[in-house]
């Protein structure tokens, strides 16, 4: 009995796979599986290879398989680009139409099917993928069962018999299977039955802003980030929110800012390319203490980079990006479920800091799909909505005018002062860029303006959020430090690490990437080493951790930015090594395995003497 | 009811004295008294440039954005609470160059604004370059020999992208100006107050003599119709938009935020954000 089994398939993008993978990752999500589903895709709509990987266990699974043992493929560049990545003694099941053959060396059974001709048979070019649906459906052990009635419940508004004829195709893939390879089928172990969510990344981020009180929506299209907007705005009209697209980033930006200054939670969803146009606005929103939250589901970068791969190069921009001294909030979910809860924190936090919160999701997260417990997501579980402080509107209109002072010295302990909204008698005041006093008024005068900037930058320096968590053994002599999409990888690495070294290993999330929490980290790390994973090529977590004083000695990076995902392999890899004292800062990826290189963070190369 | 000492400030003016800009602002505070508008519902954006310091000037809620977006700001605060009288205001150089991009969309979005540009063909902050509205051939401090660029017609393009109020004011015509900004706040939808404000100190061709000899009052032609989209055009046209008055006026503009489904009469800021837990289970369940 398997615990889990991985299920891949390939072909040209706009073949119709996207609901294909979508009815075969809902089934296995309905029927008690944890599922984890991932993909591999182009800037482009039609034409182009793309592969879809589901992951499906009896247990949580949080990263891409090690392998797969069913690839189904449409084509033979599906075969050329997949094959390698099967585990041995798996199979290929491929249409006999393309007279398919395996790449040399490859340790796997090759199998043909009359794709194209059953389908023919049938009369709809819609009925091959419900064929390969029934076909996987009995290699992988899963009663078709549900997957017919899920098909029932998806397009039973398309009318009795299409339905029927989807059955029937689906029955015909899984009876062909059956009849010609009665001795292959994998046997999968029996899952709960309990029924889990299924969702990706973004959607969570929008459920978590509709259940943060977040109301207006301000942005721009671009990939990975789409989803977030998309999913507000069909829910909005059933809580009178809004969600508009704007002309560009910078547009949407400046309309959270003055969203915010009017008191709705505003929030914009961008990558890299968008959030290099927003900063400026950022700048805006720090300086006139008005609360924004931003998700950046960071994408290979610079420029326009690699707009559908993975990557997480955007945290120094997140953190330090635009000109000028400016405070902000940069927290980083490690998973699906967790970015319901933590993207509703943060518009707490953006009200209780009136500072930009940033939530820097990456592409893996964004658009994978994963699990979510229901617990995890129940409303009752969801923080509850705290607008930080604010002008009591009765107080405020017995003041007279002219008395009330936006930035003034009247702080709480984390160094901020109450706000008025638009709307509140007496609390008139001038929101401006430019360098201000109590009022708002513009000055230039030196004494204030110190105490200006140490107000703006002092109320991060204490920011109250569960800055990192921390899994795996105590006292560990290597710690993994991970966030987004890599922590699921570095979870499952955990316990294969101490199998592979003999040595403890755990893992700490960093929830907070900015401020860096680096007195939290050593005390987790301890007298340990500290393996940094992260997807990008300078090391820019590392980097931040080296210039707020965490000791070089101790610390380990592993870089992978090839778009791949960092895996647990890697993670493994890279931690036998820093056990091992043979290196300290590794990349992976690129075609290459892993391999020791000088500190990433860069210097002036030292010229000889 | 409010009066025009509720919406002064006590700051001291960083305006040169004569500038166009002290017009606009008294027009604007007056038209506010008129309306019966009370400073804490009243909301002024404005963007970088000398006009962008109106928000110094006037008792409101003030939010003073960075250069060329006001508009994406006040439509953003209109929406968060739309029971307030948002006004964007700025320059020439602020909404029609570096801000055009969002000019062009916030007329055809139509949201519930009224947009004052206090436009006077040249930057004055920056000390006397050339504005996208500084005629052809004019000398400044960045075309020595000559404007070899051509203007824009911001009133035309507000037409032609569907804008449903357009109107052109002259900071010293006081009486007609205040008119002005009180049709543009009562029109339910986006309302463009183009005004000539003359930059005393660095444009000494666009004078107030000038605007005197050149503008063509509308009050004044006889059987002009303002609903008449096509006369509209032809009118700014003719007169290369040298025209003082409401340019148009469309009768059956219906707002944005009307068209927003399921969006409230209330303000988004005074409603109850949490979420029915029947919705949310909903949701939920959609992702089963």
């Amino acid at each position: 009995m398997l615990k889990e089994v991985c299920w891949q398939i390939g072909g040209e993008q706009g073949q119709g796979l996207d609901s294909t993978v979508e009815v075969f990752n809902t089934v296995a999500s309905r029927a008690g599986y944890y599922v984890y589903a991932y993909k591999t895709f182009a800037s482009r709509i039609k034409g182009g290879h793309t592969d879809f990987t589901t992951r499906i266990g009896v247990e949580r699974v949080q990263a891409p398989a090690a392998g797969v043992n069913l690839l189904v493929v449409l084509d033979q560049e599906s075969i050329d680009l997949c094959a390698k990545n099967v585990y041995p003694g798996a199979i290929v099941l491929a249409d006999e139409a393309i007279n398919p053959t395996l790449p040399e060396g490859t340790d796997a059974k090759l199998l043909t099917m009359p794709f194209n001709k059953m389908t023919l048979a049938l009369g709809n070019p819609l009925m091959k993928n419900n064929i390969v649906l029934g076909a996987s459906a009995a290699f992988l052990g899963l009663p078709l069962d549900h997957f017919k009635k899920y098909a029932t419940r998806r397009w039973g508004n398309k009318g009795e018999e299409f339905v029927s004829l989807i059955h029937t195709a689906m029955e015909q893939g899984y009876n062909y299977v059956h009849e010609n390879w009665p001795d292959l089928q994998l046997q999968v172990a029996e899952p709960d039955g309990k029924e889990r969510l299924l969702m990706i990344g973004n959607e969570a981020a929008a459920l978590g802003a509709l259940a943060g009180g977040c109301r207006t929506v301000f942005s721009y299209p671009i990939t990975p980030a789409s989803e977030i907007a998309e999913s507000l705005v069909k829910i909005f009209p059933k809580v009178g929110g809004v969600a508009v697209q704007m002309e560009d980033e910078l547009a949407s930006i400046v309309a959270c800012v003055g969203a915010g200054f009017g008191g709705s939670r505003a929030m914009t969803a961008t990558s890299g390319p968008g959030l290099s146009l927003m900063q400026e606005a950022l700048g805006l929103a720090a300086m006139t203490e008005t609360p924004v939250v931003v998700v950046d589901t960071m994408r290979g970068g610079p420029s326009t980079g690699m707009p559908t791969k993975q990557e997480q190069s955007d945290l120094l921009a997140l953190a330090y990006g635009g000109h000028g001294d400016s405070p902000r909030i940069v927290l980083a979910p490690g998973s699906v479920e967790e970015l319901i809860p933590l993207t509703a924190e943060a518009f707490n936090l953006a009200d209780n800091y009136h500072c930009p919160v940033m939530i820097a999701s990456d592409l893996a997260l964004a658009l994978f799909q994963q699990t979510v417990e229901p617990e995890a997501a129940e409303l009752a579980s969801m923080p509850k909505i705290d607008r930080g402080p604010l002008g009591n509107p009765e107080e405020m209109a017995a003041l007279g005018r002219d008395v009330f002072e936006r930035y003034g010295k009247n702080v709480n302990e984390n160094g901020v002062s109450p706000r008025s909204l638009p709307g509140m008698k007496n609390g008139q005041f001038l929101a401006t860029g430019a360098e201000h006093g109590a009022f708002g008024k513009v000055t230039e005068n030196p004494a204030n303006r110190v105490y200006m900037m140490n107000r703006r930058m002092n109320r991060i320096k204490n920011v109250k959020t569960e800055a990192v968590r921390y899994f795996g053994s105590e006292n560990a002599d290597i710690v993994v430090l991970a966030f987004g999409t890599t922590l699921g990888a570095a979870k499952e690495a955990q316990a294969q690490i101490e199998a592979a070294t003999g040595k403890k290993a755990g893992v700490l999330q960093i929830r907070l990437i900015y401020p860096v929490p680096t007195a939290e980290i050593e005390k987790y790390v301890k007298g340990g080493k500290a393996l940094v994973v992260e997807s990008n090529a300078v090391g820019q977590f590392t980097f931040m951790l080296k210039a707020t004083g965490f000791h070089a000695d101790q610390l380990a990076t592993l870089l992978r930015y090839d778009g791949n995902l960092i895996t647990v392999a890697d993670i493994v890899a890279g931690a036998k090594v820093a056990l091992s004292g043979e290196g300290q800062y590794f990349v992976t990826g690129g075609g290459q395995g892993l391999r020791t290189i000088p500190d990433p963070t860069i210097t002036l190369a030292a010229k000889e003497a | 009811m409010a009066t025009m000492a509720d919406f002064r400030t006590s700051e001291k003016s960083w305006w040169c004295p004569g500038c166009g800009d002290f017009g606009v602002l008294a027009a604007l505070q007056k038209a506010l008294v008129e309306l019966g508008r009370d400073p804490e519902n009243v909301a002024v954006v404005s963007g970088i440039g000398c006009s962008g310091k109106i928000g110094n000037y006037i008792n409101s809620y003030n939010l003073h954005v960075v250069h060329g977006r006001s508009l994406p700001a006040a439509q953003g605060l209109k929406l968060a609470n739309r029971e307030l009288t948002v006004i964007a205001a700025g320059g020439d150089g602020d909404g029609f160059a570096i801000g055009m991009g969002h000019y062009m969309h916030a007329l055809r979005r139509n949201i519930d604004i009224t947009y004052i540009v206090m436009d006077n063909q040249i930057y004055g902050l920056t000390k006397g370059q050339t504005s996208p509205t500084s005629d052809g051939g004019v000398q400044t401090k960045s075309t020595p020999n000559g404007n070899i660029e051509h203007s824009v017609n911001q009133m035309q393009l507000a037409l032609a992208s569907g804008c449903g109020f357009v109107a052109n004011g002259f900071s010293s015509n006081q009486k007609q100006l205040v008119e002005i900004i009180k049709r543009a706040i009562q029109f339910p939808g986006f309302a463009l107050v183009n005004t000539y404000s003359p930059c005393v100190t660095f444009n000494k061709v666009n004078t107030y003599d000038f605007y005197k000899q050149e503008l063509t009052n509308l009050d004044d032609v006889a059987g002009y119709d303002r609903h008449d989209r096509f006369a509209a055009m032809k009118m700014l046209m003719e007169k290369n938009e040298l025209v003082s008055g409401i340019v148009y006026e469309d009768p059956s503009s219906v707002r944005y935020e009307d068209r927003v489904r399921g969006f409230k009469e209330q303000g988004i800021v005074n409603q109850d954000w949490n979420v029915e837990p029947a919705l949310w289970q909903k949701l939920l369940d959609s992702y089963k």
